[in-house]
């Protein structure tokens, strides 16, 4: 927490993307979250991936819902559009919007207790629906703004700040979006820019339902010994399955990676996925083998994290409803309430 | 590369760049702050012990401390810390009573030569540890060229009568209008130590045909300078030439134009941009519409009937040889005669020593300069000191004081049986600046402001009177607001890697992309692998030790705001905001061996 504005200043020699704009542009307010908050990090992710991917900001729709996790939209694009809903329905909000208008892109910002609990079941359809978007959840195992009590993530076993043992089996919110057929599902650690930053890029370029899990120590309340959500326990229980590097044109794969450590995924929209093999046997390809090996790894008390699962040919919910290409918020009078002699036809043809 | 040792004095010194770059080295930040808190008193006496002279310096200095400022790398213009300097002197109150008292005699008798800034810092040193200091000057009052050179308009005499006396009534004896002629005889006086402060007292001639013939238009700059502060010059010509492109060529054009000049032209050989003369002293001329003309080399006078008509130049342009040097050379371009009825020569001084014998024990160099040593300041005779423009030709005020601080200091240590080569380190003050969970005992909230011009009196109202001065100098709004722009590098980033966790808070929070975790490697890779770009390679990295992750914390000290934000947002405390503030050593300090200090 801090009550000056961050000064305006910036370095003289930073670099520009596409659009003409610095990583400085694309900040929010300055942050009112505790000192080393995980979350921040995140936030300055999301900065440096719109940053590096030249997004226009007035593009883009971020939606949250209530918790720390949720404040933080308005520390980051400054100048999108953003919706803080009720808790929980951050994604019903959200695939509101994206009905309303394809064009934008999504970003939906949750954490532990809005997507695990009470927003569980939002979570769940928003994914199986396929709505296109990029869902990240700050998932840092503790309900932080009442003072820390275990959410919905924090692995049975684990320990409270107080000492007391957790004796609640554990969401694992990859493993559901796995199952309920995300199109595009990670892991990551905000201690752990160069992996996280891609992560987001790419899943903002990904077509489709994504899903990033980003673990996010609470350092007010959830950074001590017998925390899995701890700084400390994250890095040394870190099991990275691969590298990501995004590409966007057709700039040649830089080289210094070793022959065959790197797969190229191309999405629908052109832009390449370059994944630098960490583990030779991980097939980011195999829904069934992420989740065999997400259990596995899980029951050993590692962390699996990087891009666990890709369909690089996804399709989303608007695909699936055939709607126009117009986003519908556009559409004119004339073409929503085209008359009664297209709606006598239309009810002719269900008779 | 190794930790970064934040023990060694430099290390945060180098950081307030201000300071550093002062040759007197002041603490600028701290006063600074002073003057935002509104109070002058100490700002003023907190520059009275680093450079002595607050109020001359605050108008006449040459500012080394405004190029280095950080301000003006992070943008447009440095703070305007001479001004401000100004502010401390023309809004303290009565000081007198905080001035050191004259100590009592220690039976040691000190000579100077010359009244000059370089003597007069000497004796402010020196009397008040006992030493009997007399300061011995052709003219009747003290000051020097701070007197005799500059003009009223920018330099008050009130200014100078001032700051002089608060030296003077340290009890130095002052013999006025007493120039020594003899060093001999000086050093058969037997005294303890002579320092010689007598300045660079000579114009440089311009030896051209015609000069003689027209001698009687044609003048030496600081001589005539000299002859106007002192009432024997009054008026001159119409249309005046000055030649030259220092200060001293900017100080004639602007004193022509209060004595009769309506045109007067600047003429230099160089281009505008190589001119010798500060920024803000070339704007100040051009603002009294005086032409500055350049790549023009004076060649004759032209004179009609034995009385001067004009000065004859040839025209040359710059080219640079694969040294990167720079050559005049002729550009072919027929030569230009610019009428005139009166002729400045500015072209640089020179050191005279006519008044030092073969056999006093002074070594002089084939420049003809006496062999000083630049630390200690002594000569060849282990009992005469130089100093000032006298020891090294022609700088400016600030760097005849620091000469004299040092020179005092060697004459304190010689004069208690110490070896004057051993200088003792400064003492520095390292405290943290935390008063709460994100409060600061400092302003941390950086002005956007950009740099506040100095209130000038009405032009046609300032070429009327040579003594009304030109600058009003800034008003308390004014200076708060300078002040504020102040960036207050004194209060250092303080980085204790042991209390890390790697959490990024200060990576992301910090405004200006100065710091940076990554893997240790040597400097030039380094510099390559950090969050921004790193062109300044004078500027420091500060390098942690080895984290939990085996990477480090690599802080480009270049464009810090010190805005205080990344130990605001630490959470366990590894980032402080602590000022750091050192204290030079002069004559007397209490680090210098207190034992065999004098008597």
């Amino acid at each position: 927490m801090t009550y000056i504005a961050k000064p305006k200043f910036h370095h003289p020699g930073l670099k520009k993307n596409e659009l003409g704009y610095t990583h400085r542009d694309y900040e929010g307010k300055i942050s009112t979250l505790c000192a080393g908050c995980g979350h921040d990090s995140i936030t300055a992710s999301i900065i440096e991936a719109c940053y590096e991917l030249s997004i226009e900001p007035h593009r883009v729709a971020k939606i949250s819902g209530i918790g720390c996790s949720s404040k933080t939209p308005d520390y980051f694009l400054g100048n999108s559009h953003g919706f803080n809903s009720v808790h929980g329905r951050m994604p019903s909000v959200l695939t509101g919007a994206n009905l309303a208008n394809r064009d934008l892109i999504y970003l939906g910002v949750s954490g532990d207790g809005d997507s695990a609990s009470i927003g569980f079941g939002q979570f769940a359809h928003s994914i199986r629906r396929a709505v296109n978007m990029t869902y990240i959840v700050e998932n840092n195992g503790v309900y932080g703004l009442t003072k820390g009590q275990f959410s919905a993530t924090a692995d049975r076993g684990s320990k409270s700040k107080k000492g007391v043992t957790n004796t609640d089996n554990a969401i694992d919110l990859v493993a559901i979006a796995l199952q309920l057929g995300a199109t595009f599902v990670a892991r990551s650690f905000s201690g752990d820019k160069t992996q996280l930053v891609p992560l987001i890029a790419a899943a903002i370029r990904h077509k489709g339902a994504s899903f990033i899990d980003v673990i996010s120590p609470c350092i007010a309340f959830n950074n001590h010994a017998g925390s899995t959500k701890s700084f400390d326990y994250v890095r040394e229980h870190n099991d990275a399955v691969n590298r990501l590097d995004v590409l966007v044109g057709r700039e040649p794969i830089s080289v210094d990676y070793a022959p065959g450590t790197v797969q190229v995924v191309e999405q629908h929209d052109g832009s390449r996925l370059a994944l630098r093999k960490l583990d030779a046997d991980y097939d980011p390809h195999d829904r069934l083998g992420a989740m065999t090996f997400l259990q596995k790894h899980a029951a050993k008390g590692q962390i699996v994290t990087g891009l666990l699962y890709v369909d690089p040919d996804a399709e989303d919910l608007h695909t699936h409803l055939d709607t126009v290409e117009t986003p519908l918020n556009t559409l004119d009078e004339q073409a929503l309430c085209p008359g009664s002699a297209v709606l006598d036809k239309i009810n002719a043809s269900l008779r | 590369m190794k930790p970064t040792d934040i023990s060694a004095p430099d290390y945060f010194h180098k950081v307030v760049d201000c300071q550093w770059a002062c040759p007197a080295h002041t603490p600028v930040p701290e006063y600074i702050r002073l003057i935002a808190d509104g109070r002058y008193s100490d700002a003023y006496m907190i520059n009275w012990q680093s450079n002595v002279f607050p109020g001359i310096l605050g108008r006449t200095c040459d500012r080394p401390c405004e190029p280095a400022c950080r301000r003006g790398r992070v943008e447009d213009n440095p703070v305007a810390i001479c001004r401000l300097k100004r502010v401390a002197a023309d809004f303290k109150d009565d000081i007198k009573h905080r001035l050191p008292k004259p100590g009592p005699k220690n039976g040691k008798r000190i000579a100077l030569v010359g009244g000059g800034p370089a003597s007069l810092a000497v004796a402010r040193d020196l009397a008040p540890l006992g030493y009997h200091c007399t300061v011995f000057d052709g003219d009747p009052k003290a000051g020097g060229m701070m007197r005799s050179q500059i003009p009223k308009f920018r330099l008050p005499d009130s200014v100078i009568d001032e700051e002089t006396d608060y030296i003077l009534n340290l009890g130095v004896e002052f013999k006025g209008g007493q120039r020594v002629d003899s060093l001999k005889q000086l050093l058969s006086e037997n005294y303890d130590a002579i320092f010689v402060g007598s300045g660079a007292p000579r114009g440089r001639e311009l030896d051209i045909p015609g000069r003689k013939e027209a001698a009687a238009n044609i003048h030496i700059g600081i001589e005539w300078l000299a002859n106007v502060s002192f009432g024997h010059v009054d008026k001159i010509g119409r249309r005046v030439i000055v030649l030259g492109g220092g200060n001293t060529a900017m100080d004639c054009c602007r004193t022509a134009r209060r004595l009769g000049g309506e045109s007067v032209k600047v003429v230099v050989r160089s281009g505008f941009e190589e001119m010798k003369a500060s920024p803000w002293e070339k704007e100040d001329a051009i603002h009294e519409d005086i032409p500055i003309l350049n790549y023009m080399v004076p060649v004759a006078f032209k004179l009609v009937a034995g009385k001067l008509i004009g000065v004859i130049f040839q025209k040359v342009r710059a080219e640079y040889d694969e040294k990167g040097r720079r050559n005049l050379v002729p550009s072919g371009e027929p030569d230009e005669t610019i009428p005139c009825d009166d002729v400045l020569v500015a072209v640089g001084q020179e050191n005279a020593f006519p008044w030092i014998e073969a056999d006093c024990g002074i070594e002089f160099d084939k420049w003809h300069m006496p062999k000083v040593d630049p630390k200690t300041f002594v000569s060849t005779n282990p009992k005469v000191f130089f100093g000032g423009d006298a020891a090294f030709g022609p700088k400016n005020i600030i760097w005849a004081v620091a000469h004299g601080h040092d020179a005092a200091l060697s004459i304190h240590k010689m004069l208690s049986g110490e070896d004057i080569n051993e200088r003792p380190l400064p003492e520095v003050h390292v405290s943290s600046q935390k008063m709460g969970i994100h409060e600061w005992s400092y302003d941390n909230d950086i002005s956007a402001d950009k740099r506040f011009k100095v209130p000038h009196r009405d032009k046609v109202v300032a070429l009327k009177d040579i003594r009304a001065e030109v600058e009003l100098g800034y008003d308390l709004k004014l200076a708060l607001g300078e002040a504020q722009r102040c960036l207050n590098c004194d209060v250092q980033t303080v980085f204790a890697a042991p209390l890390c966790i790697e959490c990024d808070a200060c990576v992301d929070i910090c405004p200006m992309d100065c710091i940076s975790f990554t893997e240790n490697g040597e400097e030039d890779d380094l510099r390559q692998r950090l969050k921004a770009p790193s062109p300044h390679h004078d500027q420091a990295l500060y390098v942690s030790g080895d984290l939990k992750t085996g990477r480090v914390m690599v802080k480009d000290e270049d464009v810090c705001l010190h805005c205080g934000l990344c130990a605001e947002r630490c959470p366990t405390g590894a980032w402080d905001m602590q000022k750091y503030l050192i204290d030079m050593v002069q004559a007397g300090s209490t680090c210098q061996s207190k034992a065999r200090s004098a008597a």
